[in-house]
C-alpha cells in the first residue's frame, strides 16, 4: 500500500481518537468531588491557596477550554499528579506498563498457539472426537467468568498441587537488570536462567487465565473459517491438480482461513486489556491494571482517566493495524 | 460422424438397438478411461443419497466425449469419483475405474495423487472460485509442474524454479494469454472471466495429461467467450492428442464438439452413442424431451416444450425406471429395474420402450 | 458442482414446507435437544430468582458466627440445612446464591432491555433517515466501540459511584451500540425495499413506516443477538462486582459472592467455587440456547 494511502487512513483515525478523548474528558467533568479538596486532603489551606491551586489546575476555565488544555497535556504525556502516589501520573503508568504488556502479549501468544492448531484440526477432522471436545471446550471458555477461572487455576496449581506460584512476578527480580521491562526477556539477556525460569513460572498462570477464554473464541472462528474454506472450489481444484495434502492445507486453505482469525484476535485485544485488570488483581501481578483497580477505590481520578485514555487509544491502534494486516492478507481488498 | 446435421438419416448405425441386452462387464482394453459399475453415495438425514448408480462408460483415446444431464443427474459426481475427489462422508462403494490399464480404485492416496493433474486433469465450472484468490497465477501454475515433473526433482532448486516458470509462461501463451511473462505475479481477480478460464485450462494441461475432464467449461461465460474457450479446447485436444470429457447441459456444445455423448438422468446413464445418432435420432424419451426442449434457430417462433415434472429425489429410489413419472411412453414393463444395452461404442439405451429403429426428432 | 453440493441440493429440493418462517423456526428449535435442555435450565434459574424467598432454605443475610466457614454437607462438619456450606459470616451459601440469582439476572435483563430499546430507536433513525443523523450516530457508535468494554464500564462506575442502578446504566451506555449497529444495517437493507411501498402510500409518515413496516422484520435477528449479549452482560456485571465496583453490600450478586470467598480460597474453597459455578451454568445455558435459536432461525442455513 502506498504511503499516501496509509497516511490517509491514519488521518481517518483522528476523529475517533478525538471522540475517545472527549468522552474521557466528559468523565472527568462529571466526577464527583472537588479535585482541589482531594488534592489538599487534610491540609489546612487558606482560600487564597485554594484559588491559586484552582487556577494552577486550570479549573477556573470553561469546559471547552479545559478540553483543549486536556488534549494538549495528553499529547505531551502530562496527566497531572496521581493523588495517591503523589507523583506524576505518567510516571506511575510508565513504571507499571511493561508488566501489563508482558502479560497481555503472553496471553495473546497462548491464545493463538492454542486456537489455530485446534481450530484447524477440528475442521479437518470435522465431527471427530477432537472436534466435539474442542467445541465443548470453547463453549465452556466463553461461558466461564475469567476471574473464577483464575481462582480455580490458582486453587488447583498453586494450592492443591503446589506446582506454580500464585502471586507476584518473580522471586528473583532483583537480580535482573532492567532492559526492556519484560522480566522474561531481561533475564534471558542477562543469561540468568534461574531468574528466567522463575519469571516464566510466575507468568504462566496469569497468562493462561487471560489467554484461554480468548483461545476459546478464536478456535471457534478458526474452525468455522477453515470449514468454509475447505468447501471452496479452489481447494478441490488444488486436490485435482494432484498436490500433496499438506501443501493444500497450509498454503491454499490456511492462508485464506486465517484472515477472520486475525481480525477477530485484534478485536479480542480489547477484552484482553479489560481482563488484565482482573487477572492482575487476582494474581497480584504488579501491572497497570491492578493500579487502576486500586485507583478506583482511592478515587484517584487522574490515574483512572489517563489509563482509560491510554487503553482506548491502544485499542484503536491495534484495530487499525489489524485492518492493514487484513488488506495485505486478502489480495482482493486493496486500497 | 462428428458435426453431422441432426436430420441426416444416414447417420443411423446399421446395427439395430439392443434394448434388453445384458449390461457391460469386461473392461474395454482399447479405452483410455474405462468405468464399470461406478456407484457413489452420500449420507443424508433421510438416508443414503445415491448420486451415481452403476454407471459404466468408456473414453477412447483422442476422442471428445460429451456428458449431458441436468443438475443433479450425477454427471459431475461421476468424474469426481473417477478422480478420487469424493471426500467423506461421501463414499464410492462400487465399481472399477480403469485408466491407462490400471484400476485407479486400487491405488493408494499417494499413487492417486501422481495420476491426478499429471495423467488426468480437471477444470471446473467457475474459474473465479477454482483459482485461489490469495495466490498468484504464476504460483498456481508452477506448483503443479513442480509437483509432478520428476525430472525437475533432480535439478538444483534455482534451476527447478526457472524451468517451472518457463513452462508456466509457455502454457499461458499456449492458451492465448497476451504478455504472459509479465502476468505471472498477478492474482486471479486481476484477469477477465475468459482469461481466467484459459488460465485454469493452462494449469490443467501443464503436465500434458492424457485426459482432460472439463466440467461445464462454458456455463459461467458469455456466449462469445464460450466459443473461444471451446475452440481452444478443441485445438489443444488435436495438438496434444488427448481425450476430453465435456460435461455440460448445453446440447449445442455437445453437437459441435463431441464425437460421442452419454446422457445421464438421476444418477444413471440412460443413453449413449455417437453424437450424430443421439442428436439426430434419440432413443430414450428423456433425450427426446431434451432435444424438443432446446430452442433451435431453424424453428424460430415455435414454442419450447419443456419436460413435465421434476427430477425425483435420489434417496431411496424405487427399483423401476426413474423417468417413469415424466415419460409419455410409460407402461407396465417400466416398473422393473431397467438395464442398459451392450456395445460400448454403439448406440445404447436404458429403456424398454425404445423403438428398435428410432425416429428422427423434429 | 462439487460432490457435496449435489447431495445438498437433492435433499433440499425434497421437502417444501408451507409453514410460516417463524413456525418453522420454532419447530427446528424444538428438535434441538441441547437447546431445549439449555432453555429449561435458564427457565430454572429464572424460577429460582423469582421464587427465591420460598425456595431458599435460609435467610441469606442471617449471620451465625458459630457456622463460620462451615463446609458443604458432604464434607465433615457439614449439615443438610446448609447444603453448600457457609461463608465467612456464617450465612448459608446456597441461599445467598439463590438470592444472588435475582440480582444477576435482573441486572442482565435490565441492561439488555434498555440497551435494545435505545439501540433499536437509534438504529432505525440512523438507517432510515441517513444524512447527518446517520453520520452522528455512527460516529458515536464508532467512538464507543473503541473502548474496551470492561474499561469503559469501570470508568463510568468510577465516575458515577458503585451501586445497582449505576451498574445498569454504565453497562447499558456501551451495550446499546450492538443492537444499534445491527438495526441500522437491517434498516438500510429493508429501506430500499420498503421505500418503494412508502412512496406509493403517500402520506404515510416516517414514524409509521419505521414502526409498522421495518420494525417487525428486524425483530428476529435483534432478539437472537440480544440473548447472546445477555450472557456477556451477566459475566461483565459479575466481573465488576468481583472487583468491588458493582453492587454493594448488603446486595450480593454472584460476582461479589466469588469475591467474598477469595480471601478464604485455601480453607473454604466452596464459597467462590459454587458462586462462580452458578454464573458458569447460567451463562452456558444462555449461550447454548441462543446458539440453538440462531441455528433455528438463520435463513442462510436452511435454504
Amino acid at each position: 500500500m502506498s504511503f499516501g494511502k496509509l497516511l490517509e487512513r491514519l488521518l481517518q483515525l483522528i476523529p475517533v481518537m478525538l471522540g475517545v478523548s472527549a468522552i474521557v474528558f466528559a468523565m472527568i467533568l462529571v466526577t464527583p468531588g472537588d479535585p482541589v479538596d482531594i488534592m489538599l486532603g487534610e491540609q489546612n489551606a487558606t482560600p487564597e491557596q485554594r484559588e491559586a491551586l484552582r487556577r494552577d489546575m486550570g479549573l477556573d476555565l470553561s469546559a471547552p477550554e479545559r478540553f483543549v488544555h486536556f488534549l494538549g497535556n495528553a499529547a505531551t504525556g502530562n496527566f497531572g499528579l496521581s493523588f495517591y502516589h503523589r507523583r506524576p501520573v505518567s510516571e506511575v503508568i510508565l513504571e507499571r506498563l511493561p508488566a501489563t504488556v508482558e502479560l497481555t502479549l503472553a496471553a495473546l501468544v497462548i491464545g493463538l498457539v492454542l486456537a489455530i492448531p485446534l481450530g484447524v484440526i477440528a475442521a479437518v477432522r470435522s465431527n471427530g472426537w477432537l472436534d466435539r471436545l474442542a467445541t465443548v471446550g470453547s463453549l465452556l471458555g466463553v461461558s466461564m467468568p475469567g476471574f473464577w477461572f483464575g481462582l480455580l487455576l490458582m486453587l488447583l496449581f498453586g494450592v492443591w498441587l503446589q506446582w506454580l506460584p500464585i502471586s507476584g512476578r518473580s522471586d528473583l527480580a532483583g537480580q535482573v537488570p532492567q532492559v526492556t521491562g519484560f522480566l522474561t526477556v531481561d533475564a534471558l539477556l542477562a543469561v540468568n536462567f534461574k531468574a528466567f525460569f522463575s519469571a516464566l513460572q510466575h507468568l504462566f498462570l496469569p497468562a493462561l487465565t487471560l489467554g484461554l477464554p480468548m483461545a476459546a473464541v478464536l478456535m471457534r472462528v478458526t474452525r468455522a473459517s477453515m470449514l468454509e474454506v475447505l468447501r471452496q472450489d479452489y481447494v478441490t481444484f488444488a486436490h485435482a491438480k494432484g498436490l500433496g495434502g499438506r501443501r493444500v492445507l497450509y498454503l491454499h486453505a490456511l492462508k485464506n482461513a486465517l484472515i477472520p482469525t486475525v481480525t477477530m484476535a485484534a478485536l479480542e485485544v480489547g477484552s484482553l486489556l479489560g481482563g488484565s485488570m482482573i487477572v492482575e488483581t487476582i494474581f497480584g501481578w504488579p501491572g497497570l491494571g491492578r493500579v487502576v483497580v486500586e485507583a478506583i477505590f482511592t478515587r484517584n481520578y487522574p490515574l483512572i482517566q489517563a489509563a482509560i485514555l491510554l487503553y482506548a487509544l491502544t485499542y484503536v491502534l491495534v484495530n487499525f493495524a489489524a485492518d492493514l494486516l487484513y488488506t495485505t492478507l486478502n489480495p482482493r481488498v486493496r486500497l | 460422424m462428428k458435426g453431422a446435421a441432426p436430420e441426416m438419416h444416414t447417420a443411423v448405425s446399421s446395427t439395430p438397438l439392443q434394448a434388453t441386452a445384458p449390461p457391460m462387464h469386461a473392461p474395454n482394453p482399447d479405452a483410455l478411461l474405462c468405468v464399470r459399475g461406478l456407484t457413489t453415495r452420500f449420507p443424508t438425514p433421510r438416508g443414503w443419497l445415491v448420486a451415481v448408480d452403476d454407471v459404466s462408460l468408456d473414453v477412447l483415446p483422442g476422442e471428445c466425449l460429451g456428458v449431458v444431464g441436468e443438475s443433479g443427474s450425477g454427471k459431475s459426481v461421476t468424474f469426481a469419483s473417477v478422480m478420487g475427489l469424493v471426500r467423506p462422508p461421501g463414499q464410492v462403494v462400487a465399481g472399477e475405474v480403469w485408466f491407462e490399464g490400471r484400476d485407479l480404485r486400487t491405488l493408494d492416496a499417494q499413487a492417486m495423487r501422481r495420476v491426478r493433474g499429471k495423467r488426468m486433469a480437471l477444470t471446473m465450472q467457475d474459474a473465479l472460485t477454482a483459482l485461489n484468490p490469495s495466490l498468484t497465477v504464476g504460483q498456481q501454475l508452477t506448483e503443479v509442474v513442480l509437483a509432478h515433473d520428476e525430472r525437475l526433482a533432480t535439478l538444483p532448486r534455482a534451476q527447478r524454479r526457472r524451468q517451472a516458470l518457463d513452462r508456466a509462461v509457455e502454457m499461458m501463451s499456449l492458451v492465448g494469454i497476451p504478455a504472459a511473462a509479465t502476468r505471472l505475479d498477478d492474482h486471479p481477480h486481476q484477469f477477465s472471466g475468459g482469461m481466467r478460464q484459459r488460465i485454469m485450462i493452462a494449469i490443467a494441461l501443464a503436465c500434458r495429461p492424457q485426459l482432460l475432464i472439463a466440467d461445464e467449461p462454458t456455463t459461467a461465460l458469455d456466449v462469445t467467450i464460450q466459443a473461444q474457450v471451446l475452440e481452444l479446447i478443441g485445438q489443444l485436444r488435436r495438438t496434444l492428442g488427448m481425450s476430453v470429457v465435456l460435461i455440460t447441459h448445453d446440447l449445442g456444445v455437445v453437437t459441435e464438439q463431441c464425437d460421442r455423448v452419454i446422457v445421464m438422468y438421476a444418477g444413471q446413464v440412460v443413453e449413449s452413442g455417437p453424437v450424430a445418432q443421439i442428436i439426430g435420432a434419440p432413443a430414450h424419451p428423456y433425450t427426446q424431451g431434451l432435444l424438443r426442449a432446446t430452442p433451435r434457430v431453424e424453428h424460430l417462433g415455435a414454442p419450447v416444450r419443456p419436460i413435465p415434472g421434476t427430477v425425483p429425489s435420489l434417496i431411496d429410489l424405487p427399483a423401476q425406471c426413474r423417468f417413469l413419472d415424466r415419460c409419455s411412453l410409460a407402461a407396465e414393463a417400466c416398473l422393473a429395474p431397467v438395464p442398459m444395452a451392450h456395445h460400448p461404442t454403439a448406440h445404447r439405451v436404458r429403456c424398454v420402450r425404445a423403438p428398435v429403429q428410432p425416429e428422427t426428432v423434429t | 458442482m462439487t460432490a457435496a453440493a449435489t447431495a445438498h441440493s437433492a435433499v433440499a429440493g425434497a421437502s417444501q414446507d408451507a409453514e410460516s418462517p417463524s413456525r418453522l423456526g420454532w419447530r427446528r428449535f424444538r428438535r434441538n435437544r441441547f437447546a431445549m435442555a439449555a432453555s429449561a435450565l435458564v427457565l430454572l434459574f429464572v424460577v429460582l430468582a423469582v421464587f427465591a424467598p420460598w425456595i431458599a432454605p435460609q435467610d441469606p443475610n442471617d449471620a451465625d458466627l458459630l457456622r463460620r466457614l462451615q463446609p458443604p454437607v458432604w464434607m465433615p462438619g457439614g449439615e443438610w440445612a446448609y447444603p453448600l456450606g457457609c461463608d465467612a459470616l456464617g450465612r448459608d451459601l446456597l441461599s445467598r446464591i439463590i438470592y444472588g440469582a435475582r440480582i444477576s439476572i435482573f441486572i442482565g435483563a435490565a441492561v439488555i432491555v434498555i440497551a435494545t430499546g435505545i439501540g433499536i430507536v437509534a438504529g432505525l433513525a440512523a438507517g432510515y433517515f441517513r444524512g447527518w443523523v446517520d453520520a452522528a450516530i455512527s460516529r458515536l457508535v464508532d467512538i464507543l466501540l473503541a473502548f474496551p468494554y470492561l474499561l469503559f464500564a469501570i470508568g463510568l462506575m468510577a465516575t458515577m459511584g458503585p451501586g445497582l442502578q449505576n451498574i445498569v446504566l454504565a453497562l447499558a451506555y456501551k451495550e446499546w451500540v450492538i443492537p444499534c449497529r445491527l438495526v441500522r444495517g437491517e434498516t438500510l437493507a429493508l429501506r430500499e425495499i420498503e421505500y418503494v411501498e412508502a412512496a406509493r402510500a403517500v402520506g404515510a409518515s416516517s414514524g409509521y413506516i419505521m414502526a409498522r413496516e421495518i420494525l417487525p422484520n428486524i425483530l428476529s435477528p435483534v432478539i437472537v443477538v440480544s440473548t447472546i449479549r445477555m450472557a456477556h452482560v451477566i459475566i461483565l456485571e459479575a466481573s465488576l462486582s468481583f472487583l468491588g465496583i458493582g453492587v454493594q453490600p448488603p446486595t450480593a450478586s454472584w460476582g461479589s459472592l466469588v469475591a467474598d470467598g477469595r480471601s478464604f480460597i485455601w480453607d473454604a474453597w466452596w464459597i467462590s467455587t459454587f458462586s462462580g459455578l452458578a454464573i458458569l451454568l447460567l451463562v452456558l445455558a444462555i449461550n447454548v440456547a441462543s446458539q440453538g435459536l440462531r441455528d433455528a432461525f438463520d435463513p442462510r442455513l436452511h435454504e
